[in-house]
């Protein structure tokens, strides 16, 4: 098969590294060579988070060259756009409607971009874009960290691998007590896309 | 077993293998998880520490090697500096058992006030050295590493850097070996563990034939392996940048170092005698290709390869490019370039709920200079305090500040220094400035736990690696008064006009004092309290409550009339209820929780 490039991107705190291990997991669970690049910085929330997750025949590095991301799986508005020149006319997006202003906006040193500007700069650079609130829908079934694993729901629905494989590489990275919360966030990523396709 | 890990966890699945029994170091990023994973995973056969810094943890390692157990350190590239010193005399001694060093490098200076090579520290101990270019060779390393210790009798150093420590690749795992549950006797071999002059001078010798025989094993290990395809470009390379080389020059011939000191001077001879231009690629230094050239072979590297950042494919292909060995390609269209250039940066800030923000608040306020430290008090630095004005290794702040002191300059003066930063190496140069009549403030952060770093256990806290092993408290405050300092004071760090109290305290007063700021890191106590609100029919936009940093607070679409700015409000998803901006609104527009109310936070 082709390589599939994945990008994750969030805001520190938003459960982003924990969405690319589940996706690595995954690639190795369908029978992938699976590999996964993270840039971590401090351990601190609040900064832009990317990770790249990469699944192939044979994967050398762990992270994907400019312009050869298929998937985009972005948690907030902005951090999607910024990775723009990252995407190409295959590639898809989806992401977050939930705005997280940066500090330099509020501090009035930067102004947040319009959502069309958003929109419409994804829309003609990539295939498709898919664009939802999650956090809300988070809130919605109790818990704001959920964000993560509706957002891998939602991705999942876009690719060919079973249900059950995503459901165990969930249950290895999640802790059991939230382990029915996260199946359900799951569940309820993969529904919403069947919404929008 | 088949199973994905990242290179740190991989490492520690490594000294399981190796039958490692000790494992010892200090946090830093790239290399923290090692200990982590070591202390959650495998904490039944392998003893692990944090210990106060890395030449206790050095020392620790050589004392356990010499008594007979497999011990393994791990540093942050910059605390390799700090080891160091103990490393050149374990190199010397050589063990009873084997001993790694781990150290974890980071080009593109992701979480470091450097992007120093420690492959230096190769060549300038005489350390046979293994880098590995994925996870699977990370585990595998490290039993090679111990393998290779035992055999000719010195430490090892295995290189990482952040792409290898935090990336995460298949592993296949294997079993551990028998160790030995007891060690004899420690041994009483002056000639091999005192280096005192007589004897290290013997010991030198021996040094210097050993890197010389390991040279010639290295020529014919598995641990360097040449790949052949087409002749007329051969590249010499090592580590995920070999990942990189396979990206960028899938046709060319490869020389890849699994060990890169010493180098294999017969198969690197071999090699470039069969391929029409040579060239290294390495990321930083020309630590290979000056090695190389010293052999008498013409060879590329850095005039091509810059030798600052990371050299990831992207930029790998550019630099090739321009040299004229690959063809150019395309770049991203202006217009998006531009987009992308003009977008609001997004850096990392003091969490909601984080201890430090009523310090740096009102040391803005006092316009005082400050020497700053390691740890995420750094971000003072930035906007919106401006309130931190050096920066530059572990424990350095506290010296910084005892020079303005002998400068003698016209204001008084501060410097910030963590509580796992103080332990590490505050101590000396705190006794220092009471020894020889200092001024000036040192206010230690005491958030409870090293936080930056992913927060791990100092000797400030009541248990060691995990929760479940306790361990003896070190009070801070009686300590610095043991240490001779006379004016000390402890404030709550979450009540603003307390700590601007402690400040003007301190300032006033004529000789070297500390204040302690108390209150736990939101990753510590991990009980968000419910979000506090703007109230809009208060809030007069005036937007000092954006003078505390904080990302929770942000502009609401409302505008106030009289100034025509937009009010504040605050994200419940992101606030702590930590009440920092409450206290420094001048209208009390930012109002507690209702009773009852719940956080969302978590």
């Amino acid at each position: 098969m082709k390589d599939v490039n994945f990008l994750v991107v969030g805001v520190g705190g938003q459960g982003t590294v924990l969405a690319g291990d589940i996706m690595a997991e995954v690639g190795m669970l369908a029978g992938f060579d699976s590999k996964k690049s993270d840039i971590l910085g401090l351990a601190i929330r609040g900064g832009s988070v990317i990770s790249h997750i990469r699944w192939g025949e044979k994967v050398h590095a762990p992270m994907s060259m400019n312009g050869t991301v298929d998937y985009l799986l972005a948690f907030e508005p902005l951090e999607a756009l910024r990775q723009i020149e990252n995407l190409n006319s295959e590639s898809t997006v989806v992401f977050n409607e939930y705005k997280i202003p940066p500090v330099t906006v509020s501090s009035g040193l930067a102004e947040y971009p319009d959502r069309s500007v958003i929109d419409s700069s994804l829309e003609k650079t990539a295939k498709k874009v898919y664009a939802f609130n999650a956090t809300e829908k988070a809130l919605e079934i109790g818990a704001v960290k959920t964000v993560n694993v509706i957002l891998i729901g939602a991705l999942s629905s876009l690719l060919d691998v079973e249900v059950p494989v995503w459901e165990e590489a969930i249950k290895k990275f999640v802790p059991e007590k939230y382990l029915e919360l996260n199946l359900k966030a799951f569940h309820t990523g993969r529904d919403l896309m069947k919404t929008m396709k | 077993m088949k199973t994905i890990l990242s290179g740190n966890e991989a490492f520690a699945r490594g000294a399981y293998e190796a039958g490692i029994q000790v494992v010892t170091g200090y946090p830093g990023t790239p290399s923290s998880e090692i200990i982590a994973t070591i202390g959650k995973e495998y904490s039944d056969d392998i003893y692990c520490e944090w210990s106060t810094n890395e030449k206790v943890a050095m020392d620790a390692a050589a004392g356990a090697a010499y008594s007979g157990r497999r011990t393994m350190v791990t540093t942050k590239q910059v605390g390799m500096n700090v080891l160091s010193d103990s490393l050149l005399y374990a190199v010397y001694t050589g063990a009873e058992a084997g001993l790694v060093v781990v150290t974890a490098d980071d080009p593109g200076l992701f979480s470091s006030q450097n992007e120093q090579d420690n492959r230096w520290y190769s060549r300038l101990a005489k350390i046979p050295t293994l880098e590995p270019q994925d996870s699977q060779e990370a585990k595998d390393f490290v039993v090679k590493g111990i393998e290779i210790s035992e055999k000719f009798d010195t430490p090892v150093l295995i290189r990482s850097v952040m792409r290898v420590s935090h990336s995460k690749s298949i592993v296949e795992t294997g079993a551990r070996p028998e160790v030995p549950k007891e060690v004899g006797k420690f041994p009483r071999d002056i000639s091999k563990y005192n280096c005192t002059a007589m004897y290290a001078k013997k010991m030198h010798a021996k040094v210097e034939q050993r890197i010389l025989d390991i040279q010639e094993w290295a020529n014919t290990s598995d641990l360097n392996k040449i790949e052949w395809n087409k002749t007329d470009i051969g590249i010499i390379t090592s580590g995920v940048v070999y990942t990189y080389v396979k990206e960028v020059f899938p046709e060319a011939s490869v020389l890849r170092l699994g060990m890169i000191n010493p180098i294999p001077d017969k198969l690197i001879r071999e090699f470039a005698s069969k391929v029409d231009k040579l060239i290294v690629i390495e990321e930083l230094d020309p630590v290979l290709e000056e090695q190389i050239k010293s052999l008498g072979i013409e060879v590329h590297g850095k005039d091509i390869f810059a030798p600052c950042y990371e050299l990831l494919p992207d930029r790998m292909r550019d630099f090739a490019a321009k040299a004229g060995i690959l063809e150019e390609k395309k770049t991203a269209e202006s217009e998006v370039q531009e987009l992308t250039s003009k977008l609001p940066t997004r850096s990392p800030v003091f969490c909601p709920g984080c201890p430090h923000r009523s310090s740096f608040y009102v040391m803005n306020q006092l316009k005082v200079p400050v020497a700053g430290d390691i740890g995420c008090y750094n971000l003072g630095s930035m906007p919106p305090f401006n309130a931190q004005h050096t920066m530059g290794a572990m424990g350095a702040s506290v010296g910084v500040l005892h020079g303005m002191s002998l400068a003698k300059i016209p204001e008084n003066r501060v410097c910030t220094i963590g509580d796992s930063t103080f332990f590490h190496s505050g101590m000396p140069p705190l006794v220092n400035m009471v020894h020889n009549g200092s001024r000036g403030v040192v206010v230690i952060m005491d958030n409870s736990t090293t936080a930056m770093t992913g927060h791990q256990d100092h000797p400030g806290m009541e248990w060691q690696v995990t929760k479940e092993r306790p361990a003896r408290r070190i009070e801070i405050e009686p300590l610095v008064r043991a240490m001779g300092v006379e004016k000390v004071k402890t404030v709550n760090a979450f009540n603003v006009k307390e700590v601007k109290r402690g400040f003007e305290e301190c300032l006033e007063y004529d000789g070297p004092s500390v204040l302690i700021t108390k209150g736990e890191c939101i990753f510590v106590s991990r009980k968000p309290k419910p979000a506090f609100t703007v109230n809009p029919d208060k809030c007069i936009a005036c937007h000092t409550c954006f003078r505390v940093g904080c990302p929770a607070v942000v502009l609401s679409d409302l505008k106030y009339e009289k100034n025509g700015r937009f009010k504040s409000s605050i994200d419940p998803t992101l606030c702590n209820g930590c009440s920092v901006c409450s206290q420094v609104c001048p209208v009390g527009a930012i109002e507690p929780p209702e009773a009852g109310k719940e956080s969302l936070a978590e």
